[in-house]
């Protein structure tokens, strides 16, 4: 039977030891990669590690600036987490990233109001926004039963192509010169504190907070997770399956549209054409990598940021030879040990705990 | 008990031994050092509970496991089996408890899979053979004066049937030693009857068996030889002669056990559960049930018995609210409660036992306590305002893990870590800790250990008698005659008839379980 009495840090590093070795083993993959491309020579090799370490963290404001790409994916690598831990599989954060951001685009230049009662209302506007487009195929999931993978995955191009038409049309910037929004008003912009940094990053703290409190200190939260880890028990317990699952693609939806307005008011002040998408997929390894947790997304989004950041110094010191697109090689081998911890602890011939049940908390496939 | 034991006469070799077997998993001894043999000719009962390594001893027996020490004779030889391949081939076959039968297939495609012959020289793509093998298999149904359709499709066929085929195909690959899982789970008592007939004959053809239950009257009646098996050990083997229930049920857990619950008269009151012409469709949307009339009182244990499949799952989901009626009604405490949400039941007092407890009736990845209040988890005192109160949900789970001896004695743990016992421990310590006025108890000892069946049992006695209205349905006659006041008797979809408790004997309902009501 399961040793009760275990101590709680080694429960934390137990759930910490994976992610470490998938990361730890990812970056060792790029050595000869690099070192390849680099006809080994190994000087080389450490200037451009030295590149991706200083792009990342030590050159000046790095560190503020990795923070700053890891905002958007802590907003999207939580609402990914919020779906998995209730049993949704999200892939629809992109679409939800990009409505909420054009909502609180629109409040931000369209309508003008008062300091901090600005900002506050895009944001809410970019978080209904994104939980709309989230509630789409929540709905249809509830009511007809069509999975909510395929329905996200389309409403992706809903939305990529919607932007692309309200920027181009009735949003375009009146200057005929530029394809993109106007600047949101001076009222509306979440400030900055240290450099590039913005307040966007409290918001984001508070919102990994709220997810952490709602799911596990609320009847609704255990409700939400019920219906994630067992829906036949959570009907048989009584809970309303249909109505829980349109409420956790909601509010993943609204995580990830309220991501998509603080990157507005915080960063762009204006939207292009074709913006950014990418958040939303990166948030699938930011999600797994942060085992769900609320805490574990925030370091893993800033893990990302680093990556992403740190890459772009790596390409300029390895004279251009080394390409960054390498940290979607980190990336992608991440994502596949998180996915599939067993391929880790073959490699490291880790032994699952006895007391641990194999939980399949990713997602339930196609049923 | 064993080391007194005298075996049978050795004219010849064992037809098969397994000698110091040691199986261990991931630091649990599944099998420590067991050793069995199975004399040519004899029907040899393999008993214990579940976990207690029957099934792992059969499995490297079977060649699907290979044990860390130990030897397997066959006939006197000792061999290594690699996969059941290499078992078939030594003459030893398994019938599994789930049919290994394609449903489509006829019943003569069924036997010859995997084995088939072709005509003509085209390999893999040849016509296949269809006359010889159907003669081989008519001579060997005819050996035993079985009748089986051979162009019946197995799907149409009853359970009973099916396993009769599984037999035949085990004989058509030249079985001499029959390993039988849990062959009587699915079948009436007549059909185990026949099939005990069916395997003496088998055994006067020269035929060793061996069979794998948990049931202590059917393997009485059956067995030459019974061993029993406790934690991964071999207890002992004796003569059925020599045996009686409660002496092999204390070789089993390995304490005295008193398998009769005392069970006071109770006067039955008002009734607190009344259908009316109940229709319930299954997932096919054919009639599962098919007007069903009941009526459970205060007080009163009324047992649904009947053969699995015939409905009692899709009534007790109707019951519960987790399938609606097709058609009919549904009284619960005098109130029209037709078509009601589970949660609009519970409230009401209905508390229920499910039939899958690992799919319906915990969480696995939540922990003891968070199951202690899976289904009043909102409501004072576990909850405040939307807040859930943990401090009270300990309280609650210890209090219950007490109560019911719930190991371990732990509300964080795991409830998917739990024994099959502990679980259903579990579900009943919570059903009834909310002062309901109704419980529907499905199979609430199936896989569950003999200790677990004793404390379920009282509990529900002890729920009775405190003016509880049971329904209790299960498919262990056993445990519809200990515990019930009235006995209900589904066939296909419908009550055949309701017998009070004095009035039913085995056979009647042996009968009634079968179809066929008296007139």
């Amino acid at each position: 039977m399961a040793d009760v009495k275990q101590k709680p840090f080694i429960t934390i590093g137990r759930q910490l030891i994976t992610p470490l070795l998938a990361i730890a083993t990812a970056m060792l993959i790029t050595v000869p990669i690099i070192g390849f491309t680099l006809n080994w020579d190994w000087a080389k090799v450490a200037v451009t590690y030295g590149g991706l370490l200083d792009g990342a963290l030590f050159k000046q404001y790095a560190f503020a600036n990795t923070l700053v790409s890891a905002i958007p994916l802590m907003f999207t690598g939580l609402a990914l987490a919020l779906g998995f831990r209730t049993g949704v599989f999200n892939i629809g954060a992109s679409g939800q990233f990009l409505m909420g951001a054009t909502c609180a685009v629109f409040v931000g230049y369209a309508i003008p109001l008062p300091p901090l009662i600005h900002p506050l209302v895009a944001l809410i506007a970019g978080a209904i926004g994104g939980g709309l487009w989230g509630a789409i195929p929540g709905f249809l999931k509830a009511r007809f039963g069509s999975h909510e993978v395929i329905n996200t995955i389309m409403l992706n191009y809903l939305a990529f192509f919607l932007q692309d038409w309200l920027v181009k049309n009735p949003m375009k910037d009146p200057s005929p010169t530029i394809v993109r929004t106007p600047e949101i008003l001076a009222t509306a912009i979440i400030p900055r504190f240290y450099d590039r940094l913005h307040w966007g990053l409290a918001i984001a703290l508070m919102a990994a907070y709220g997810v952490g409190w709602l799911l596990s200190k609320t009847t609704f939260g255990f409700e939400l997770r019920t219906v994630g880890s067992s829906p036949e028990a959570a009907r048989y317990a009584g809970m309303k399956i249909g109505r829980l699952t349109v409420l956790s693609l909601t509010l993943s939806g609204a995580l990830a549209g309220l991501g998509g307005a603080v990157q507005i008011l915080g960063v762009d002040r204006a939207m292009p054409v074709l913006y950014s998408s990418d958040y939303g997929f990166d948030a699938i390894p930011v999600a797994l990598l942060g085992q769900n947790q609320p805490i574990g997304v925030l370091l893993a989004a800033v893990l990302f940021g680093a990556l992403r950041n740190g890459s772009d110094v790596m390409q300029l010191r390895s004279g251009g030879a080394v390409s960054k697109e390498v940290i979607f090689i980190v990336q992608a081998v991440i994502l596949l040990f998180v996915a599939a911890p067993a391929i880790v602890r073959w490699i490291y011939r880790l032994k699952l705990p006895k007391s641990q049940l194999e939980t399949a908390p990713l997602t339930r496939g196609w049923g | 008990m064993s080391a007194s034991l005298s075996p049978l006469p050795a004219l010849s070799h064992p037809a098969l031994e397994a000698v110091e077997i040691t199986k261990r998993f991931s630091g649990v001894v599944a099998n420590d050092a067991v050793s069995f043999s199975l004399e040519p000719g004899e029907i040899h009962v393999l008993l214990g509970e579940n976990g207690a390594g029957k099934s792992t001893l059969m499995n490297i027996l079977y060649g699907l496991q290979k044990p860390d020490q130990g030897e397997i004779w066959v006939g006197g030889k000792a061999v290594r089996l690699d996969g059941p391949k290499d078992a078939i081939q030594q003459g030893v076959v398994m019938v599994h408890q789930h049919f290994m039968l394609v449903p489509v297939f006829t019943v003569l495609e069924n036997i010859v899979l995997g084995v088939e012959q072709t005509r003509g020289q085209w390999g893999q793509l040849g016509v296949l053979e269809r006359a010889k093998p159907a003669r081989q298999i008519q001579a060997l149904a005819d050996q035993l004066s079985l009748q089986v359709d051979l162009n019946a499709k197995v799907g149409e066929l009853p359970v009973g049937v099916q396993q009769k085929v599984e037999i035949i195909k085990a004989l058509y690959r030249g079985a001499r030693i029959l390993i039988l899982d849990e062959p009587t789970a699915v079948l009436t008592p007549t059909e185990a009857t026949e099939l005990f007939e069916l395997l003496r004959r088998l055994t006067q053809q020269g035929l060793s068996i061996v069979l794998i239950t948990h049931k202590l009257k059917e393997c009485l009646a059956i067995a030459d030889r019974i061993s029993v098996m406790r934690q991964g050990k071999m207890v002992g083997t004796v003569y059925p002669q020599q045996a009686s229930e409660s002496l092999l049920a204390e070789m089993m857990v390995g304490r005295k056990v008193i398998l009769q619950v005392e069970k006071p008269l109770m006067q039955a009151g008002a009734p607190v559960l009344q259908t009316r012409r109940l229709v319930v469709w299954d997932d096919r949307h054919q009639p599962a049930v098919n007007g069903v009339d009941l009526t459970v009182c205060a007080g009163e244990i009324l047992g649904i018995a009947g053969v699995q499949g015939n409905g009692q799952t899709e009534l007790s989901e109707a019951l519960t609210g987790l399938r609606s009626p097709a058609q009919g009604q549904i009284d619960i405490l005098g109130q029209d409660q037709t078509g009601a949400s589970p949660r609009q039941l519970i409230e009401q007092g209905l508390a229920h036992v499910p039939e899958d407890r690992g799919k319906n009736g915990i969480v696995k990845t939540y922990s003891l306590a968070d199951n202690a209040v899976l289904c009043t988890y909102y409501q004072p005192p576990f909850a405040k305002k939307g807040l859930i109160r943990p401090g009270a949900i300990a309280r609650q789970a210890t209090q219950l893990i007490q109560e019911f001896d719930i190991r371990p004695a732990n509300p964080r743990v795991l409830a998917g870590s739990l024994s099959g016992g502990n679980q259903q421990k579990l579900i009943m310590a919570r059903e009834l800790s909310r002062g309901a006025k109704l419980l529907i108890a499905c199979q609430p000892t199936r896989g569950v250990d003999i200790g677990a069946i004793e404390l379920i049992h009282r509990r529900i006695i002890a729920a009775r008698n405190q003016g509880m209205g049971v329904l209790l349905i299960s498919s262990e006659l056993d445990e519809i005659l200990a515990l019930s006041d009235r006995i209900a008797v589904m066939y296909q979809g419908k009550v055949l008839e309701t017998l009070a408790i004095a009035e039913a004997t085995r056979e009647r309902l042996g009968c009634l379980m079968a179809g066929m009501v008296q007139s």
